[in-house]
Parts: structure tokens; C-alpha cells; sequence
């Protein structure tokens, strides 16, 4: 059986993507990043939010997308996932929405270019808006990671 | 009643006692007879089992009673400490603190103590072998012919009391009645026990001492009493506690004992029905004038249970440490805060401002004094389980090792007491195991047959020295290469150039061990390099000195704290990081005509020797900022324990006090970096962890 659950919509280019909102602690403006040296090319660095140190990536550089300039529209979204606090650059985050669970489908194999394990499935919303449910604890595996760093070596 | 809220006091006072009883037993060791240790630990024992009574954990209860058997005996000078009662008394000891530490984790505190409990028994029937026989001959029954004497003796008890009659002391029953409307008759009880102790010994009690502590008693009781003292002298004595009703104190022979012992534990039952009507009678002649003086005492006399067993007061309070935290996180945005005021003013340069920030520094400067202070906690809570582990560990190799601890008063912050006890136990089990040698080594080397173990612990700058120095066998150069070779940790040309403190390093190298043969204790080749890895990680270091055949020093050096370091803020292009001072030695500047490069790579010569010069912004691929551009560099000498190297930054921005913290769980471990701080103008600047650039 499915339930509503209220969703974060957020755009990378056209796509519009979705989390679930109990994993968002925030949504900031863009905030002074000190680069971190010798760590994975998407972080971006790290951030002071309110006194807390919190590392930042880059959702587009994280999907192999091409990363573009940061505008007035661009948002870190704060998300907390298995203890860690992360946050995600996106070109913008303007919309929370009321989403069936039934609605949400398997997604295709690759949906805008992003693998499909990141993704929970699909949800075709409005007559025209597909929403791209992420799979945050495979988006921040950092398994994958390092076996994707030792590929590149 | 709710325990609860009496629960953490319960264990704090808990882990109190037994820690004072583990001291006392091993200062009782080192002098078995001076019986006024006996006393302090009888106490402990006694408010323990009180505590743990009253809190309803029966089996914590019912051990430390039995312990309390054996030591009571000993107090009495009626049993001499040996080496067996030791060990079953510190194995007693061992269960309690599991006990607590259920409690602690939330458990019921129950364990099976029937293998201690058994064996203290033993210790107490171990005082009077011929017990039984006498005894068994008790068989023609004959019924006690005083009502009131019809409390049970156990064999041993009666073998005990009869060795006294035997010895010329006096045995006497004592029945105590307390007054009817006494508001407190565990205490009045407590006080007539507290004055018959002071002067002989309590040998049975109806009802049980227990249930006289919780109040399971009408307003009688009765005891058998072993005593020097004229029994009519004693009665007075009694009746001069308040709201004391009767106090009959009869003397028994040895005729009279015996009767009473046959009756036997059965008869307890009609005691008890016996004694309820016979206070009830003698409650009507309650002598009017004592009543009165006896309210006016109640309020004094109640605070005396109170006083017994506890230490002398201190002026302390116990505080959550979680508070403690919370104070120090606070405390830690105020200093962003400081930092950042500092900044604005001499922005302003308005000279009121000025002087108010520069008043609000000192004042926060010394608040941080006193914040950093409260989380301090002596070197002592960590060294106090030492002495027992080496005591232990000792026996079990049969060696003999005295550990003399000095400096346990100095002082560490508690994140780094958390984390220092695991690498301390290892380096102190291994100076036992490796260091000292066996009873017949020490003699053909013309040693003292017993070795020593120092743990020392001082203050030093800004940091703390934890030693263990043992007179033992010492480091043997050749033996560590022989061994580090065949393991494959280091090849033979490095090997023939290692200095003598390169070789003692290698006693840290992950599986290494120098032990020929492999001993529960230690030496399974784990250890040591956990050890350097936990202390590296506290941002300490553990130097070797070593003086083959006379002994071994592990010197642990550690930061006073954790979470607030004095740094050094450098600008490179533009970011900024921060160098923590107590790896910096100085600060200079240097041409480029003397930078020199050997073998490829580039050095700089400092105080008349050539030290390797760091590109920072090479190895963090700093974008805007390359030194080589420049026609003089700054540089920053670093250290990492005698060696040097120069980084080459670009500016120095200033000293700063920083509150570390970290990264966060997502980033892995960088190297280099050991966390990051917030600046004044609320950025991040990355700490840099200098040790790693010195190979």
C-alpha cells in the first residue's frame, strides 16, 4: 500500500528530481565554500552552516553531468542520510509537492544520463512533469566511490 | 519509591567504594597486618553492601556480605590475611564491578556469585577446622530453656562463640528494644551496632543485619556478642542511646551456648514469634524523662549513619559530563564570535569598540582558562586500575614487578583521558610482559629480584608526559632488525642505516613483535602499533629510550586537549589554513638564491643544517599561489619530534586560538588535514596536520 509523503523538488538543467522530505534538514542560498585538496573531484568543499563543518557536492559533477556557473537560482540542499550530513549543490529548489507512493514507477535504465541505481523510480506529476525519486544512500555510497576512483587510476 | 533518581548516584558512589576497596586491598597486600587498612576497606565494604541493599540489588548485596565476613574476621584479628583470601577477595571485587556495570548499562546487576560466595564461606569456616565435630555432638536435643535465646546458631557460629568462651572472653546475648514511636529504627539500630562493634564483635543477629538495615524489624532484636566489656557496663551504654526502651544483656557460659545451638536454625521462626509479645509487654514500662530527651537527641543522633563511611567532605559537585560538552560547544561559538568582534573592530578602528573587545578577550580568555579547567580530570581515574592489572598480570607470569605511580594528579582533558586508557594498558602489560624479565633472569643479571615499573605523568609546555620506564632487559638493537628483517618490514641496506631511535620506531610497525614466544599477555604482534596509531591520532607522540639490560622508557607525549589549540593562520592565494603552534618551531623568510635542491629535492638550510622545503601548494594543488614565482618565501619550520622540514606558504595571517572540528562522516581521511575551524568571518580554513609532511 502506498501513503503520501511530501516530496523537495529541485532542477539539475530541464530534469526535476525529488527527496523525500523528513531526509532535508535545509535548503540554503549559496554560502562561502573552502575547497578541500585531495578528495573526490565532485566535493565541492566544505561549508560553515551555523557552526557546523559540512561537506558539499556537487550533484551534477556527483552524476557525471557537465557542471555549469552558479546563479542567483542555485541552492545547497542540506540532506542527512545514515549520520551523515551532506550538502547538494543544484541549480535550483523552488517547490515542495504531495506525491502518492503508488505513483512512483521503476525507473527506465538511464534517466537524464544518471545510473538508475540512484534513482527510487519515477513519478509522472501534472500532465507533462516526470519527477526523479533519488536514492540518497546510493547517491552518498562511498563504496562506489572509491571503486570509481581506482577505475580512473 | 522510584530508584531511579537515586540510581546514577547509586553507581557513581558504587564505582567509588569498590575503587578505594581495589586500593586498600593492594595496600593491604603490600601490609598484611596493619589491621587500620582493614578498617577502611570493612567500611567501603559495608556502606557498599548498605547502598546496594537498599537500591534492592540483592546479589551485589549478598556477595559484598560475604566479603564483609571474611574481612570482619580479619579485623578482629581472628584470621591473617594469605595470599588465597586475597585472590578470592579480588575476585569477590572483580564480580561486584561487573555487577555495577550492568547496573550501569541498565541491567539488573544479577549475576551468579555461588563460586565466590562458596569460597568466602570457606575463608570463614577456614578459621576453626574442629567446628563440626563439636558441633555433631550437639545431637541430644534438648529445647533452649530462655524463650529469649532462641535465636539460631549456626555451627560455625557457635564454634566460634565457644572458641571465645574458651578464649576468657565473654559472650553475651543481647535483646534491644526500641521504643515504639521511634521514627528512625534502622538508624537506632544501626547505632547500637556501631557501639557494640566498637568494642567486641556482632557474631548473629536476629533479625539479619540486612533486614535490620531496611527497616525489617519490629522494635526488637537480638544478637549473640563477643566482648572484653562487663556486661553491665555495656548495658548502660546502650541505654544511653536515645529512644532505646530495654536493653538485657545476659552472659552466657558454655553450657547455656550449647543449649542454644541445638536449638538450631529450625527454632528461628518461634524466636521470632516469641520476641514480638515480649517487646509488646515491656513496651508499658517506658520510663517517661528518657522519651522527652530522647526526641531532642533524634536530629543529631540520625545524622550519624550519615557521617560513617563516606569520605571526608570535598567541596566538589558531580556534573553530567554531557553538560560539560555543552558548556565547551558554547562556549566555542562565543570564541568564533571573539574572533570575529576582533576582526570588526579593528575594521572600525572606533576606540570605544576597541577597548570594549579588547576587555571582552581578556574576559573570554580567561573564561576559556576556566571552561578548558572543568573538563580537566586527573591522569588518576585512568592510572587507578593500573596497579590492580599489574598486581594480576604479575602473578600470572610469575614475575615480581612493584608499580610506583607518580604525577597521577596531573591533569588531562577528558576527551583525550577517554582515549589514552586502551594504549596505556597495552604499553604498561607489555613493559611487564617484554620489559621486566623472569624471577631467575633478574637474579643472574645482579638485579633486585623484584622489578619496577614507573608510570609517570608531568606536565610539560603545552603538553602531558605519560612515562613507563621498567628496569628490565631493554631494547637489544640487533634483535629488533634480526626480527624486523624477517618479517619483511624493513631490507638490509635500511636496516645498516638506521639510527638507534629508527630501530626502537620499529617496535611500532604493524606486525611486528619481538617475543620469541608468544604469551597470553602480549606479543601476538598486535599492540604496539595500535598503540602509536591511537596516540598519533589523540596529536601525540610515543618516543623509545632504551639502555639494553638496564630498562625501557615508552615517553607518550599528548596534547592538554582536544577540541581548542593555539594555531597559526597562513594565507595561500586565496585560502586560508591553519598550522596548530605546537608543531611549529619558527617562522621565516628565505631568498630564493637559498633554496638549494639535492636529489631533486628542495631544501633550505636552518640554523646550519639543510631541511627539506615543503611545497604546500603543490601537494593541495593550490591554483593561485606558487612559491617558485616569488623571489622570497615565507616559510614555516615545522617538527615532528627531532626531525624538521620548512613549508612554504605565502602569508602569514596571524596566531589564533581555533576550535577544532571535523569534517564530517562523508569525506574520507585526507592527508594532510586533520579537521577544520571556523574563522572569524564565519569561513572554513582546513587544519593542517603537520606530522605527515615529515616522513
Amino acid at each position: 500500500m502506498g501513503e503520501e509523503i511530501k516530496v523537495i523538488v529541485f532542477k539539475l538543467g530541464s530534469e526535476e528530481y525529488g527527496i523525500e522530505v523528513d531526509k532535508v534538514q535545509t535548503i540554503e542560498r549559496m554560502l562561502p565554500i573552502t575547497r578541500v585538496p585531495k578528495t573526490y573531484a565532485f566535493v565541492r568543499g566544505v561549508i560553515n552552516l551555523r557552526g557546523v563543518v559540512i561537506p558539499v557536492i556537487d550533484l551534477r559533477g556527483r552524476f557525471g553531468l557537465e557542471e555549469t556557473e552558479y546563479t542567483d537560482q542555485t541552492r545547497i540542499i542540506i540532506v542527512a542520510v545514515n549520520e551523515m550530513e551532506v550538502g547538494f549543490i543544484v541549480d535550483s529548489a523552488n517547490d515542495v509537492i504531495d506525491l502518492h507512493t503508488d505513483k512512483i514507477e521503476t525507473p527506465p535504465e538511464v534517466v537524464g544520463g544518471i545510473k538508475a541505481k540512484y534513482l527510487d523510480g519515477v513519478a509522472k506529476i501534472g500532465d507533462d512533469r516526470l519527477l526523479i525519486m533519488l536514492n540518497l544512500s546510493e547517491v552518498l555510497n562511498k563504496n562506489e566511490i572509491i571503486q570509481l576512483e581506482s577505475l580512473e587510476e | 519509591m522510584d530508584m531511579n533518581q537515586y540510581l546514577s548516584m547509586f553507581i557513581d558512589e558504587s564505582n567509588d567504594h569498590l575503587q578505594s576497596l581495589n586500593e586498600n586491598m593492594l595496600l593491604l597486600e603490600s601490609s598484611p597486618t596493619d589491621l587500620s587498612i582493614v578498617q577502611v576497606i570493612f567500611r567501603s565494604a559495608h556502606t557498599l553492601k548498605g547502598m546496594a541493599a537498599t537500591m534492592g540489588f540483592e546479589d551485589l548485596a549478598a556477595l559484598t556480605h560475604q566479603m564483609e565476613n571474611v574481612l570482619d574476621l580479619v579485623r578482629n584479628e581472628k584470621l591473617a590475611m594469605q595470599d588465597f583470601i586475597f585472590d578470592t577477595l579480588f575476585k569477590g571485587l572483580d564480580a561486584l564491578e561487573s555487577m555495577v556495570q550492568d547496573i550501569t548499562e541498565g541491567g539488573e546487576g544479577k549475576a551468579d556469585v555461588s563460586a565466590i560466595v562458596t569460597a568466602l564461606q570457606a575463608i570463614v569456616r577456614g578459621e576453626d577446622p574442629s567446628a563440626k565435630p563439636t558441633a555433631a555432638n550437639g545431637q541430644n536435643a534438648a529445647p533452649a530453656n530462655e524463650a529469649n535465646k532462641a535465636i539460631g546458631l549456626d555451627e560455625f557460629q557457635y564454634a566460634v562463640l565457644n572458641q571465645s568462651i574458651e578464649a576468657g572472653h565473654r559472650v553475651l546475648y543481647i535483646d534491644v528494644h526500641i521504643r515504639e514511636n521511634c521514627q528512625l529504627k534502622a538508624v537506632r539500630a544501626y547505632m547500637v551496632f556501631e557501639l557494640l562493634e566498637r568494642s567486641g564483635e556482632v557474631v548473629k543477629s536476629f533479625p539479619s543485619t540486612q533486614d535490620i538495615e531496611q527497616e525489617k524489624f519490629d522494635f526488637s532484636f537480638s544478637l549473640y556478642y563477643i566482648t572484653t566489656k562487663d556486661p553491665a557496663e555495656l548495658q548502660r551504654q546502650i541505654m544511653g542511646i536515645s529512644e532505646i526502651e530495654k536493653a538485657d544483656v545476659t552472659e552466657l557460659d558454655a553450657e547455656t551456648l550449647k543449649q542454644v545451638s541445638e536449638a538450631g536454625a529450625a527454632s528461628q521462626e518461634a524466636a521470632a514469634a516469641v520476641a514480638a509479645p515480649t517487646s509488646e509487654d515491656k513496651g508499658q514500662d517506658a520510663p517517661a524523662p528518657k522519651q522527652a530527651q530522647a526526641s531532642e537527641k533524634q536530629a543529631p543522633a540520625a545524622k550519624t549513619p550519615a557521617k560513617t563511611g563516606s569520605a571526608v567532605p570535598t567541596r566538589t559537585i558531580r556534573v553530567d559530563i554531557e553538560r560539560l560538552d555543552v558548556l565547551m560547544n558554547l562556549f566555542s561559538e562565543l570564541l568564533i564570535d571573539r574572533v570575529r568582534l576582533e576582526q570588526l573592530a579593528s575594521e572600525v578602528q572606533n576606540h570605544a569598540l576597541t577597548e570594549t573587545v579588547e576587555h571582552m578577550t581578556r574576559v573570554s580568555t580567561d573564561l576559556q582558562d576556566i571552561v578548558m579547567k572543568l573538563r580537566m580530570v586527573p591522569v588518576d581515574t585512568v592510572f587507578n586500575r593500573f596497579p590492580r592489572m599489574v598486581r594480576d598480570l604479575a602473578k600470572s607470569l610469575d614475575k615480581k614487578v612493584d608499580l610506583i605511580i607518580t604525577g597521577a594528579d596531573t591533569e588531562l582533558d577528558r576527551t583525550v583521558i577517554d582515549e589514552i586508557g586502551d594504549p596505556l594498558v597495552h604499553l604498561l602489560r607489555n613493559a611487564v610482559d617484554h620489559g621486566v624479565e623472569p624471577v631467575a633472569d633478574r637474579i643472574s643479571a645482579g638485579k633486585p629480584e623484584t622489578g619496577t615499573v614507573h608510570l609517570r605523568a608531568f606536565h610539560s609546555g603545552n603538553h602531558v608526559f605519560i612515562e613507563i620506564e621498567e628496569d628490565g632487559r631493554g631494547i637489544y638493537r640487533d634483535k629488533v632488525l634480526k626480527t624486523a628483517l624477517k618479517k619483511g618490514v624493513v631490507t638490509e641496506e635500511q636496516a645498516a642505516g638506521m639510527s638507534d631511535e629508527e630501530v626502537h620506531q620499529l617496535l611500532f610497525a604493524p606486525g611486528f613483535s619481538t617475543a620469541e614466544k608468544i604469551s597470553d599477555v602480549s606479543g601476538r604482534g598486535v599492540g604496539l602499533d595500535v598503540v602509536k596509531a591511537k596516540i598519533t591520532s589523540l596529536g601525540g607522540q610515543v618516543t623509545i629510550y632504551s639502555t639494553p639490560g638496564k630498562g625501557t622508557n615508552f615517553s607518550v607525549q599528548l596534547p592538554l586537549t582536544l577540541s581548542i589549540i593555539a594555531a597559526m593562520l597562513v594565507k595561500m592565494g586565496s585560502e586560508k589554513y591553519a598550522i596548530p603552534l605546537s608543531s611549529i618551531v619558527e617562522t621565516g623568510i628565505v631568498k630564493k638564491g637559498q633554496i638549494r635542491t639535492v636529489h631533486g629535492n628542495k631544501m633550505v638550510e636552518f640554523r646550519g643544517t639543510l631541511i627539506p622545503l615543503i611545497s604546500l601548494s603543490r601537494i593541495f594543488n593550490i591554483k593561485d599561489f606558487d612559491e617558485n614565482e616569488e623571489d622570497e618565501t615565507e616559510i614555516i619550520v615545522i617538527h615532528k619530534g627531532e626531525r624538521l622540514a620548512a613549508l612554504a606558504i605565502d602569508q602569514f595571517i596571524g596566531q589564533n586560538e581555533i576550535v577544532l572540528k571535523s569534517l564530517g562522516k562523508y569525506l574520507p581521511q585526507i592527508k594532510g588535514i586533520s579537521g577544520a575551524t571556523i574563522l572569524g568571518d564565519g569561513q572554513v580554513a582546513l587544519i593542517l596536520d603537520p606530522n605527515v609532511f615529515i616522513k
